[in-house]
């Protein structure tokens, strides 16, 4: 009896379907499936503190390491790696150089300012930027993916100088730890 | 064969009981015009069972009164409320200083079908102008009201009217890092918005196919940018450039044979072109320099396209088949994103002076530039296929909106999404003409 009321939905659902399909020459709306994972936190890795302090585990979950710095800022329009931002880039380049699994996604983002299709453009030179730097310090290429985003994904909505400076940024986005 | 498929999916496009109800736009006038000729439209009379679905005579002026060039008569100060031309007396429209009449009659046929009849007089000459009389369905019927007001608008100012047309544009809901994105197309007055592609990641540049049935856009659904082109009316797509790097900017050639992208597989951005039908491609320029935003000249003769081989972007125009570029703005410190008017004789561009971004439209010939928006984040000039409005991008405060401004810079229409931004609309190309073969015989009415 049970079985005969689901094949009874069923049916009426595909009825209702079916109704939906007859009208399949309206603009109908593309699903898109989400594709984006979260690797860099994909992993759960454990990691404490020794008793005196010291970090045990991935050193790319030790906060006081400058590893734990993922994102770089840029000036306006500009896709120079500040002298003060070095030493995180230098730092990520040898974490890759002696783990030759790791993979990053060098992710380049610009400010909402100017055209879309510019800030494209914009952001994936500030993610060569970085990936040159990574490179000439010990990276290899294969383990390097760089990806723009422009403006279409602003950390914050706000449309004054304080947001602009957090969104024109090179995200350095694990994929893979070693 | 053509025309006649775009005109079945409009038709399609009305009727949609198993889509989602979309959030739809709003139009608001947000600056007047003086100089606006004076028109009358009576709110059509109804005939027959059932009363029709849309009250035409509001949409034709409200149709009117947006394109900036018309002032038609608040409906409560209509004197008297004639359907026909022997029922007009043309002394009560002289007095209230009105220039041109427009009377009708929906007959309602059964089975959602209707005759709508219409006539547009000169008032001072006391003569018929046009009359028609126009098949239509429930429907159909908005759809009818602006090739209406396409007939009047043509008429009146003898250039053809835009109202039969559509728009797409990006909406985007929600807050970073979970903002959900989708493309809409919707009729040009923002009725009837639909959505044809709904993604959790970005969605940019769309671009009608000549013929209107298509769109081509980026999307980062694969974590980075492609494009792919949209068929409208069944949402078929296809991946079409997903090269290594940048996949971004498309534009069609005027004949829509090829399209033009911007593509970084050879190490940063440059100007591609590619056949559609083999996939073949061509490169055209060559520079270390970002290139990208190409848009064909309306003859499919020229490029133009945004670089900053010169330091800061600007435009610069090549030969379709590529070779030497010349830059052609000087004014301003940033100028991006052109777009070819229909005639070809000008470009609206996003022009940036010190910090602001605004709409600004270039004249080939003279190379002077005229600023047409007055925000600082003003972004995305599409023109109306009749060349006499564009449509851009800007903020309300923290909102998105789409503004519309009359060439002229003299009018004015806000269009705002009921929730989240709307960005980046684009203006379809124009419908198939409307074949007209029963005309309303001119009557005799009193002078």
């Amino acid at each position: 009896m049970q079985f005969f009321i689901k094949l009874l939905l069923l049916s009426v659902s595909a009825v209702a379907l079916a109704g939906c399909q007859s009208t399949a020459t309206k603009p109908s709306a593309a699903a898109v499936e989400d594709r984006s994972s979260a690797a860099d936190g994909g992993a759960t890795t454990a990691s404490a503190m020794d008793g005196d302090g010291a970090f045990r585990g991935d050193a790319l979950d030790n906060p006081s390491s400058p590893l734990s710095r993922r994102v770089i800022y840029f000036e306006l329009d500009s896709s120079e790696v500040k002298q003060e931002d070095r030493a995180t880039v230098s730092a990520h380049a040898r974490y890759l150089a002696g783990n030759p699994n790791a993979a990053v996604a060098v992710e380049g983002h610009a400010d909402e300012r100017g055209s879309r299709e510019y800030n494209l453009a914009l952001g994936e030179r500030r993610g060569n930027a970085v990936r040159q730097l990574l490179l000439a310090e010990g990276a290899a290429a294969k383990q390097l993916q760089v990806v723009s985003y422009g403006e279409e994904k602003p950390v914050t909505l706000g449309h004054d100088e304080g947001s602009w400076q957090q969104n024109r940024r090179v995200e350095i986005v694990y994929t893979s730890r070693r | 064969m053509l025309t006649r498929h775009h005109l079945l999916y409009c038709l399609l496009a009305l009727w949609l009981p198993c889509s989602g109800a979309q959030a739809a736009l709003t139009i608001e006038i947000t600056e007047g015009v003086p100089g606006a000729l004076p028109i009358a439209v009576v709110p059509f009379g109804v005939e027959g069972q059932g009363a029709p679905p849309e009250d035409i005579g509001a949409i034709i002026a409200a149709d009117l009164k947006r394109s900036g060039r018309f002032a038609p008569l608040p409906e409560r100060d209509l004197l008297a409320r004639p359907h026909e031309g022997r029922e007009v007396n043309f002394r009560d429209w002289r007095v209230l200083g009105i220039e041109g009449l427009v009377v009708g009659r929906i007959r309602a046929m059964g089975a959602g079908q209707y005759t709508v009849q219409f006539q547009l007089f000169n008032v001072f000459q006391g003569t018929q102008l046009i009359g028609y009389s126009i098949p239509t369905s429930t429907a159909d019927m908005r759809r009818t009201a602006h090739q209406i007001s396409d007939i009047i608008y043509e008429k009146l100012t003898g250039e053809r009217g835009a109202f039969n047309t559509r728009i797409a544009y990006i909406a985007v809901s929600g807050k970073p890092p979970a903002q959900t994105h989708s493309l809409q197309v919707s009729d040009a007055d923002g009725h009837n918005p639909q959505s044809i592609l709904n993604s959790k990641q970005p969605l940019l540049s769309p671009a009608w196919s000549p013929d209107g049935t298509r769109l081509a856009y980026v999307t980062f659904e694969n974590k980075r940018a492609q494009i792919y082109i949209q068929e409208i009316a069944s949402g078929k797509r296809e991946l079409i450039a997903s090269y290594p790097g940048l996949n971004g900017a498309p534009a069609w050639s005027p004949d829509g044979t090829r399209l033009a992208l911007t593509l970084s597989k050879d190490g940063n951005p440059e100007i591609y072109v590619m056949s559609l039908a083999a996939r073949t491609l061509q490169r055209l320029t060559s520079n270390l320099a970002i290139d990208t935003e190409p848009v064909w000249s309306p003859d499919g003769s020229a490029l133009v396209f945004t670089s900053d081989r010169g330091g800061r972007p600007q435009l610069y125009r090549m030969s379709a088949n590529g070779g030497e570029a010349a830059r052609i703005t000087f004014e301003g410190d940033y100028n991006a994103r052109g777009v070819f008017s229909p005639d070809g004789k000008q470009l609206a561009m996003v022009h940036g002076t010190g910090g602001q971004y605004r709409i600004a439209l270039l004249d080939l010939k003279t190379g002077a530039v005229r600023v047409l928006s007055d925000r600082t984040l003003d972004e995305s000039p599409s023109f109306a296929p009749n060349g006499a409005i564009i449509i851009y991008a800007t903020n309300e405060g923290t909102r998105g909106t789409l503004t519309a401004v009359s060439v002229d810079g003299r009018v004015r229409n806000r269009l705002l999404l009921q929730e989240g931004d709307v960005r980046e609309a684009v203006w379809s190309p124009f419908g198939p003409r409307i074949t007209l073969q029963t005309d309303t015989k001119p009557q005799s009415s009193n002078p």
